[in-house]
């Protein structure tokens, strides 16, 4: 029990720490598909050094619940990285919180954020928190759907439980899942503001939608708020790789599995992040009302698979 | 059973209800706001006591009251005892709340209102105790005509009485529905006792006609998609005190009558029912929450969730019923018990939302979001509390709306063991459905939150609102305090809504190891939302400490930077309509959307947009056509005459005589 | 889950088929519904060749070379051609809206699959339980055929739709005999070259595509 709380607290430990490596891979792979010469890999954490070394500028009316978003924000995330199994499977905290509950914290972490960028009072806040909610109210059921499906296979919502039952029985196709991944990949470019529904680069007030929920923020708060989102990239990848692709995950207790988990995990984010490249550099940012058509398809896809379970599944 | 000398629970209760009418009486005649003080402590007393009943034996006593030969049946068992625990829980915090809420009334409306706020706890409770059809309906009707005058507390404005009027239409509509619905129940033995009923074996035809009258008929009391008119009318128009009561208690009212007759009175359920039910909850989950969403007056907002919420307390007794129908008593007790514990939270936070916008109405005369915004600073009180009741609606962990529909969803990943292919594939379908619902109340709630507490305020006055008086806290703590131990404790709500489960359905959820929610299987599915919230309060304050320890703390003020806009105002932030805008582009196919663009050369620009429910206009407009239709040929009949009049009854008196004399 | 791993693969592709028949319904772009097609008549000639390979029933090896031959090669190239000498690569709104077409999708899903269930428990084969992913594609192409206003969309769900009754019979029946096959497949070229022929008499009237202005043609 207590390794396996040590093991967990360095599991979600690993997470905290490499999710900016993996944000710096991901800008890497787009500056060289697009034959720019590419920042260093710890370009995100001298920017996070950077930030926290920055007075804090508040806007007047800032509210102390201005002030407490990017921690809870970062505390939501911190706990989803914990969440879902990465190394090893059925860790202490898994029994806290299943698939629902994870959509649930994310959920969480975005009404904080969006009510955040309310509070100041400015059109681009606003407009940021309008236009993230209006992504969300489709993104959210549409991973939840995606659970959905994983669950109706795996006859369970607990994660642990999804990954064993992919991972570690005897192998088979599951088409349902096909319909899992792609809607899982349209949901999780929403989630993460990546193109084709947001541009995390862009420099473009009127075509913000997360940015420009956190332009009042500066400092720490705003250094808070870059990790958080680093976490929240790489939690999704953890999750598309517990879903999709989870053989490698030490079953519970297996320590000599531990270093091979590692290893594979690497390899797995490389390419994940690599892949989310290709996909920001072939694809163009769409409409923002292209967006409720394009996560509706999600969510349409995502039910779908559950159907095609019931038809060839059972 | 054998009627046993009445237990002293249900004697106490009863006394309960006769101190609320006294306490009336005493309002009608003095006025006093103090005397609130004294209903709340009724109601904590009720609830105090149904919660030690919940998992006694049922108790009956029959009251020497009403008519000669049809004396008072009222019965205190599982059901009615959670239903109470809900009315008590609720009505404490409210009641409160309404000792300060009514401070600034003249004193003749201070009596009535007085006088009807009780009558209306009165009538609620006994709803939820009768043991017969007779007091059923009295009851029903009490609390119809209590919440009606309620409603039109403010009678000199017409748009109130008008809604007062729709209110009272539709009561009574479902009304009849419901006498029907009996009628067809006991078929034709001449006695109204549920007793009678349950014992009684109607073939599966009238056993449907029945089912369908009584979804018709406490449909229309709790706001089902079509019959929901009344709803989003009928509650702004009310005080805010009584808006958390008709929204927080009284729409449940109908849901334990649904409960009651097809559960408990009428015999076995076919699968259609559920399907129709689930149907119905969803059409109204999706319809409310998306005309929540497009709202600007923060009441109407909270009455369109009302009807969302139903929706989602209905499906869960679809699904239930769908599962009894398969034999399958865990899974239909995990649906009945999602259900149930979402009225109970559905109670507690409208409640605390609906008494928080009354505090907001007071300190600002305003409840159109418009006019409001960063109240925050001024009503701090009023702005956390109402947060907490935000997150909880918006269903989020660990507070008490994420912990039902976390069990709601759960049931619905049960369905594949169904028998009919259909039903397995619609099932998921309408999970998503669930799904959308609940993601957009989050939606609806940022919007009314961030419009009307955060940002800036939109006009100088809100910056000197007065923040709400000490009972007004309290009222709003309590309920918020509800939310808080009920999301962090499921076990705590299991444990109260298990006898009412074992009652109805012969099965409950295992209540599990404290912290945890485990619905059939810790295998399966598993939360706890008391690790939850420590794991993130943890987090949070090493994140806080380690920053402050590593760095520093400066903070400096500045203007809210803006993109260097140099000239922003309260006016360029979104307002309520602005926010819905995506909402009524994306989903305009349901409703009619009227707009007014001023002429570009207009010196005094007016903007004006309006959102109408597509349904009125198709169903109720052509409807009341009709009915004027028919008055009007009615009408004929009167001609101003005296000699017509005379003979009209002239021609009545023969024409009885007729059939007298036969 | 105890099929065997073509099998499973056959299932799998089967729902890229249908996974096809939805991104097709929701593509604005003619080029991009040519590709999709292309794909579609790919994933075809795949699960052919597996059913043939696992069931050893060889005449099945010629029909999916004829589907890789005719609808991943020569038909794609038809259309490519075509749409660049018509010079219709622009963007067209469908009649119905996209989200909703989708919606009526689902339903049209779930309806096929409930219909398919009775009939598949009487087919012998080992796919059967695909018929109903079949049955869905043919309905789902049906809806893109009524939802779209260009011509070649039409033709190309027409071409989708003969995908999907081509699955069906090689996942109930195994295949039609091969003489069959080889008449559908010419009729179908045929089909298309009579319809390229029209397109462009259509466009010598008309000056365009669109098939509203066929709405001209009626009486009054």
């Amino acid at each position: 029990m207590e390794s396996g709380i040590a093991l967990q607290l360095g599991q979600t430990l690993l997470a905290v720490l490499a999710a900016p490596l993996l944000m710096g891979w991901v800008n890497a792979c787009r500056a060289w598909l697009s034959n720019r010469r590419a920042p260093s890999l710890l370009m995100p954490y001298r920017q996070l050094r950077r930030l926290f070394h920055k007075d804090v500028v508040l806007a007047n009316q800032a509210s102390p619940l201005f002030r407490l978003a990017p921690y809870a924000i970062f505390a939501c995330m911190v706990l989803a990285a914990g969440i879902v199994p990465t190394l090893m499977n059925d860790l202490p905290f898994s029994p806290a919180a299943d698939a629902i509950a994870l959509v649930g914290l994310f959920a969480m972490a975005r009404m904080f954020q969006a009510l955040a960028a309310m509070d100041v009072g400015t059109a681009f806040g606003t407009l940021g928190a309008r236009r993230e909610m209006l992504v969300a109210f489709l993104a959210e059921p549409a991973l939840l759907m995606v659970f959905f499906t994983a669950s109706l296979i795996a006859r369970s919502t607990a994660l642990p439980t999804i990954v064993d039952v992919f991972a570690h029985q005897q192998f088979a196709i599951y088409p349902s899942l096909a319909f899992a991944a792609v809607a899982f990949w349209m949901v999780s470019t929403a989630e993460n503001a990546r193109i084709p529904v947001d541009n995390p680069t862009t420099h473009l007030e009127l075509t913000m939608i997360h940015e420009a929920m956190i332009l009042e923020y500066s400092g720490r708060h705003l250094a808070l708020i870059e990790w958080a989102v680093a976490l929240k990239l790489f939690t999704y990848s953890a999750l598309g790789i517990a879903l999709f692709l989870p053989w490698g995950i030490a079953p519970v207790g297996h320590w000599p599995g531990l270093p091979l988990a590692v290893v594979m995990l690497a390899l797995k984010l490389a390419l994940g992040g690599f892949v989310l490249a290709l996909l920001e550099t072939l694809n163009a940012k769409m409409r923002l009302f292209r967006v409720p058509e394009f996560l509706g398809t999600a969510f349409l896809l995502a039910v779908l698979g559950m159907l095609v379970h019931f038809l060839l599944e059972t | 059973m054998a009627p046993t000398a009445p237990a002293l629970s249900l004697q106490l209760t009863w006394g309960c209800l006769l101190a609320w009418l006294a306490l009336g009486a005493l309002q009608l005649f003095t006025g006093l706001r103090q005397l609130y003080a004294a209903s709340a402590l009724v109601a904590l007393f009720l609830g105090g006591i149904s919660l030690t009943t919940l998992d006694g034996p049922p108790q009956t006593m029959i009251l020497p009251l009403g008519l000669p030969g049809l004396p008072f049946h009222l019965r205190l068992d599982a059901l009615s005892a959670l239903f109470l625990t809900v009315q008590g829980l609720a009505a404490f915090g409210v009641s409160v709340y309404a000792m300060g809420y009514f401070r600034s009334l003249d004193s003749a409306t201070a009596r009535t209102t007085g006088l009807w706020y009780n009558l209306f706890l009165t009538g609620m409770a006994l709803v939820v105790l009768a043991d017969d059809a007779y007091v059923f309906m009295v009851a029903w009707e009490m609390m119809a005509l209590a919440s009606y005058f309620l409603v039109t507390t403010d009678h000199a404005v017409d748009e109130i009485r008008r809604a007062g009027f729709l209110y009272l239409l539709m009561a009574h509509v479902g009304a009849v529905a419901l006498l029907l619905a009996f009628g067809v129940i006991q078929g034709g033995q001449g006695a109204y006792t549920f007793d009678v009923m349950r014992a009684a074996t109607p073939t599966p035809s009238w056993a449907a006609v029945a089912f369908l009258l009584a979804v018709f008929g406490f449909g229309a009391k709790a706001g089902l998609v079509p019959v929901h008119v009344w709803l989003p009318e009928a509650h702004p128009a009310a005080p805010s005190p009584v808006s958390a009561l008709m929204s927080g208690v009284m729409l449940k009212t109908a849901i334990y009558g649904l409960l009651r007759i097809t559960l408990d009175l009428l015999p076995a359920q076919p699968a259609w029912w559920g399907t129709l039910l689930i149907l119905l909850g969803l059409v109204s989950a999706l319809y409310g929450v998306i005309f929540a969403a497009v709202q600007s007056d923060i009441k109407r907002l909270l009455a369109w969730s009302s009807i969302e919420n139903i929706g989602i307390i209905v499906t869960g007794l679809g699904l239930a019923l769908i599962f009894r129908a398969e034999d399958k008593a865990a899974l239909a007790a995990l649906a009945l018990t999602a259900a149930l514990y979402h009225v109970l939270n559905h109670a507690l936070m409208k409640g605390l939302l609906f008494v928080g916008t009354g505090s907001v109405l007071h300190a600002t005369g305003t409840r159109l979001m418009g006019g409001l915004g960063g109240l925050m600073r001024a009503m701090p009180w009023t702005a956390t509390l109402m947060l907490i009741g935000v997150f909880a609606i918006a269903g989020l962990p660990p507070l008490n709306g994420f912990a039902s529909e976390w069990l709601l969803l759960q049931a619905f990943l049960f369905t594949p063991g169904l028998t009919q292919p259909y039903l397995n594939m619609i099932i998921p379908v309408a999970a998503a459905a669930v799904a959308l619902a609940a993601a957009l109340a989050a939606y609806v709630m940022v919007k009314l939150y961030g419009v009307t507490f955060l940002g800036q305020p939109r006009s100088p006055e809100l910056q000197r609102a007065h923040e709400a008086g000490w009972p007004e806290r309290f009222g709003m703590l309590w309920l918020a305090a509800g939310c808080i131990v009920l999301g962090l404790a499921p076990s705590a709500a299991l444990t109260l809504i298990a006898p009412a489960s074992r009652f109805l359905l012969g099965a409950s959820l295992p209540v599990g190891a404290g912290l945890f929610l485990t619905p059939i299987d810790p295998e399966r599915a598993s939360y706890a939302p008391g690790i939850l919230l420590a794991v993130i309060v943890i987090v949070l304050l090493l994140a806080a400490f380690g920053v402050r320890l590593l760095y520093h703390g400066r903070v400096r003020r500045a203007a809210a930077w803006d993109c260097g806009y140099p000239e922003q105002d309260a006016r360029m932030q979104d307002t309520a309509e602005g926010f819905g805008q995506p909402i009524r582009h994306v989903f305009e196919s349901f409703m009619k959307v009227e707009r007014e663009v001023p002429d570009p050369f207009d010196r005094r620009p007016r903007y004006r947009g309006a959102t109408l429910d597509r349904l009125w206009l198709l169903l109720y407009a052509p409807l009341a056509r009709v009915v004027a239709w028919l008055s009007e040929q009615a009408a004929r009949v009167q001609q101003g005459r005296i000699q017509w009049y005379l003979f009209y009854s002239f021609a009545t008196l023969t024409f009885l005589l007729f059939f007298v004399s036969r | 889950m105890a099929l065997a791993l073509p099998l499973q693969l056959v299932n799998l592709l089967a729902a890229t088929l249908l996974l096809i028949a939805f991104a097709m319904l929701s593509q604005r772009r003619i080029i991009g519904l040519i590709t999709l097609f292309a794909w579609q008549g790919l994933a075809l000639a795949l699960s052919t060749t597996l059913v043939a390979v696992h069931t050893a029933q060889s005449h099945l090896l010629a029909s999916a070379g004829l589907t890789l031959l005719l609808k991943v090669i020569l038909l794609p190239w038809i259309f490519f051609r075509l749409v660049r000498r018509l010079n219709v690569e622009r963007d067209v709104e469908p009649v119905i809206n996209i989200p909703t077409t989708m919606l009526i999708g689902i339903v049209l899903v779930i309806f096929a699959f409930n219909l398919a269930q009775p009939i598949s428990a009487l087919a012998g084969t080992v796919t059967r339980s695909t018929l109903g992913i079949a049955m869905a594609v043919v309905l789902l192409s049906f809806l893109m055929m009524i939802s779209r206003r260009q011509a070649i969309a039409q033709v190309i769900g027409f071409l989708a739709m003969e995908n999907g009754l081509f699955f069906a019979a090689t996942s109930a029946t195994y295949g039609m005999p091969l003489v069959v096959e080889l008449g559908i497949a010419l009729d179908v070229l045929v089909g298309v070259f009579v319809l390229v022929i029209f397109f462009f008499q259509i466009r010598e009237t008309f000056e365009s595509l669109d098939l509203r202005h066929l709405e001209k043609l009626r009486e009054r």
